[in-house]
């Protein structure tokens, strides 16, 4: 039995800037990751990010990944344990993990949970062919790897993942066809879409993948349009010769954790699904339990890592730990929040918040 | 449409347009940032404060072109590539371009490639004069590109020879 003040799942940019956040105030921490580097989702992060200084903005998400890390690995009371999936956590505040083919078991008096989002599938015929890719294997073989997925791509999806991921594309020298989206605008940012507009790849909206065509693997996709009311139009038809149809259509917190845990969760679409009901400080129905990042609702790099100063200040505030000083850095942290949010790309998180926030004091 | 299409249409860049009167006395930055979005490197890298600091940071930038020297060091410090320089004292015949790019291989200085327009149609032939990519700018390399006076307002993107087929 490892024994710690506060454990953090997942070492994205949420969970490393909770560990620091924690242990600056002087909790001993323990975070653990179920990959080999620290990053998460950054690490495969090629393109300069937005947001404000604080953030990084301007730096690759990459470079951020590292600093990150840096910061986490010169505080000497952060323990970091690599290739350590949790695997439970149990009313006693025990984690149970595997780690390199052994189960371990850490007792936390606080517990982070920052393990991020996974994708969301899409359902169309032959979607089972090889070749059909979610945008994050994408760039886990071009970016982490250096492999090309393949040579021509239909790119479905045109949210901030969908555009970048097929700027990234261009940039390894795969050719992108085209992005296809169902809604009738651009998801994404517009200067994101301006800039693989201006490199030739056309976007389609208020259209969708009608279907994936090939033998063994994918030689070909067929798009059609949809009208206002998402249905789609025959007779609209229009075919692509591509080896790759890559599926950026979205992300979910991977709340199953919270689940297991028995955290209060509610189902809030404006925050990408199922998300643990908590107050503005993060903490969840169970008073030991914290939550920050994507976990928590889908967003934004730049987001995640405030969520996680926040949940890291506020869990070793909860432990006696930290002063005044700790309060402002936490009134900072919100305020830096609801900046990023106060415009319109923030408006549904907005929304999302306000009705998983108002839940718990409803509930308690 | 822009938000239909990704391409920004004649009354969008209307908004970002300098006056002729300042293109005609010297470089000066475009900014085709045409959505409220929470980012602002723009503003932060700017040493002229031609770009104003912004109250929120979602706030679209407002620059004052009379202030602006045309050094561009916001088109390499924008992650949205959308800031442009333009400049139409060049010469009587050419109009010099600031691109943001970030494919390779970089072009090299006498090169001439395909101008690519907003919807990366090609529109004509580029000279390149010069490739500015030090470490500070993170690897986005700005090229000085020289095109015909007509088609200053058109040229957003180059095609260099050579490159892989990313760009058609
Ligand atoms: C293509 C793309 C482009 C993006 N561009 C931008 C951008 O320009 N600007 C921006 O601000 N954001 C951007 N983002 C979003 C940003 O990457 C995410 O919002 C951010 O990484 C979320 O951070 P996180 O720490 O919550 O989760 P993640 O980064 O997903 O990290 C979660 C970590 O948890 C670990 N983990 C998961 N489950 C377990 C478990 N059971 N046990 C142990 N460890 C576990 C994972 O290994 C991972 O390291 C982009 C995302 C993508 C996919
Ligand atoms: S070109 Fe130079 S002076 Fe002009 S706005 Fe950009 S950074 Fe400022
Ligand atoms: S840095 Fe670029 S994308 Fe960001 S606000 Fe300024 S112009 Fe827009």
């Amino acid at each position: 039995m490892i024994n710690t003040q506060i454990a953090v799942i997942g070492g994205g940019p949420a969970g490393l800037r909770a560990a620091v956040a924690a242990a600056q105030l002087g909790a001993q921490v323990l975070l653990l990751d179920e990959s080999d580097h620290l990053g998460g989702q950054l690490i495969k992060q090629t393109h300069k990010f937005f947001g404000s200084q604080q953030q990084f903005a301007g730096s690759r998400g990459i470079a951020i990944a590292k600093k990150l890390e840096a910061a986490a690995r010169s505080q000497e009371n952060i323990a970091i344990l690599q290739e350590a999936t949790v695997l439970g956590i149990y009313e006693d505040g025990v984690l149970l993990a595997e780690h390199k083919g052994r189960v371990i078991k850490v007792r936390a008096q606080r517990i982070i949970v920052a393990v991020g989002a996974c994708e969301r599938m899409l359902a169309f015929p032959n979607n089972d062919l090889p070749g059909v890719y979610g945008a994050g294997a994408v760039q886990t073989l071009m970016n982490v790897h250096g492999v090309r997925p393949g040579r021509r791509v239909l790119m479905v999806g045109a949210g901030n993942i969908g555009l970048i991921v097929t700027y990234q594309l261009l940039q390894a020298g795969v050719e992108v066809a085209a992005i296809v989206e169902a809604a009738p605008t651009i998801g994404g940012y517009l200067v994101h879409a301006a800039k693989v507009r201006r490199a030739g790849v056309p976007i389609y909206t208020s259209h969708t993948i009608k279907e994936a065509h090939g033998e063994e693997a994918v030689e070909g996709a067929t798009i059609w349009q949809l009208d206002a009311n998402r249905q789609p139009v025959a007779g609209t038809e229009r075919h692509f010769a591509v080896d790759v149809i890559c599926l950026a259509v979205g992300l979910s917190p991977l709340s199953d954790l919270l689940w297991q845990a028995g955290c209060q969760m509610k189902y809030v679409p404006e925050l990408g699904g199922t998300v643990a009901v908590r107050d503005a400080h993060l903490c969840t129905s169970n008073p030991r339990i914290y939550v920050a990042g994507d976990v928590a609702g889908v967003e934004e790099a730049s987001s995640a890592m405030v969520e996680g100063q926040l949940a890291g200040l506020s869990a070793a505030l909860s432990l006696g730990l930290g002063g005044k000083e700790a309060q402002e850095q936490l009134a900072e942290a919100k305020a830096q929040l609801s900046a990023l949010r106060a415009g319109p790309v923030g408006e549904k998180i907005r929304a999302g918040l306000a009705w998983v926030e108002k839940g718990v004091t409803a509930d308690a | 449409m822009l938000k239909s299409t990704g391409i920004p249409t004649v009354a969008d860049l209307a908004e970002v347009l300098p006056t002729e009167e300042r293109l005609a006395k010297g470089p000066v930055a475009i900014i085709e940032c045409f959505q409220r979005i929470p980012c602002n490197p723009c503003a932060t890298a700017c040493r002229q404060d031609a770009i104003r600091p912004f109250a929120d940071i979602n706030d679209r930038p407002q620059i004052d072109w009379d202030q602006c020297n045309g050094c561009a060091l916001c088109v390499a410090n924008c992650p949205g590539l959308a800031i442009f320089v333009v400049d139409m004292t060049y010469s009587e015949t050419e109009a010099l371009l600031k691109l943001p790019y970030e494919l390779l291989p970089l072009p090299q200085p006498g090169e001439v490639v395909t101008a690519l327009n907003r919807a990366g149609e090609p529109v004509g032939k580029g000279r390149v004069i010069r490739v500015q990519n030090p470490p500070t700018f993170e690897r986005t390399a700005i090229v000085h590109l020289a095109v015909p006076r007509e088609l200053a307002q058109e040229v957003r993107n180059i095609m260099v020879e050579g490159e892989t087929d990313g760009t058609r």
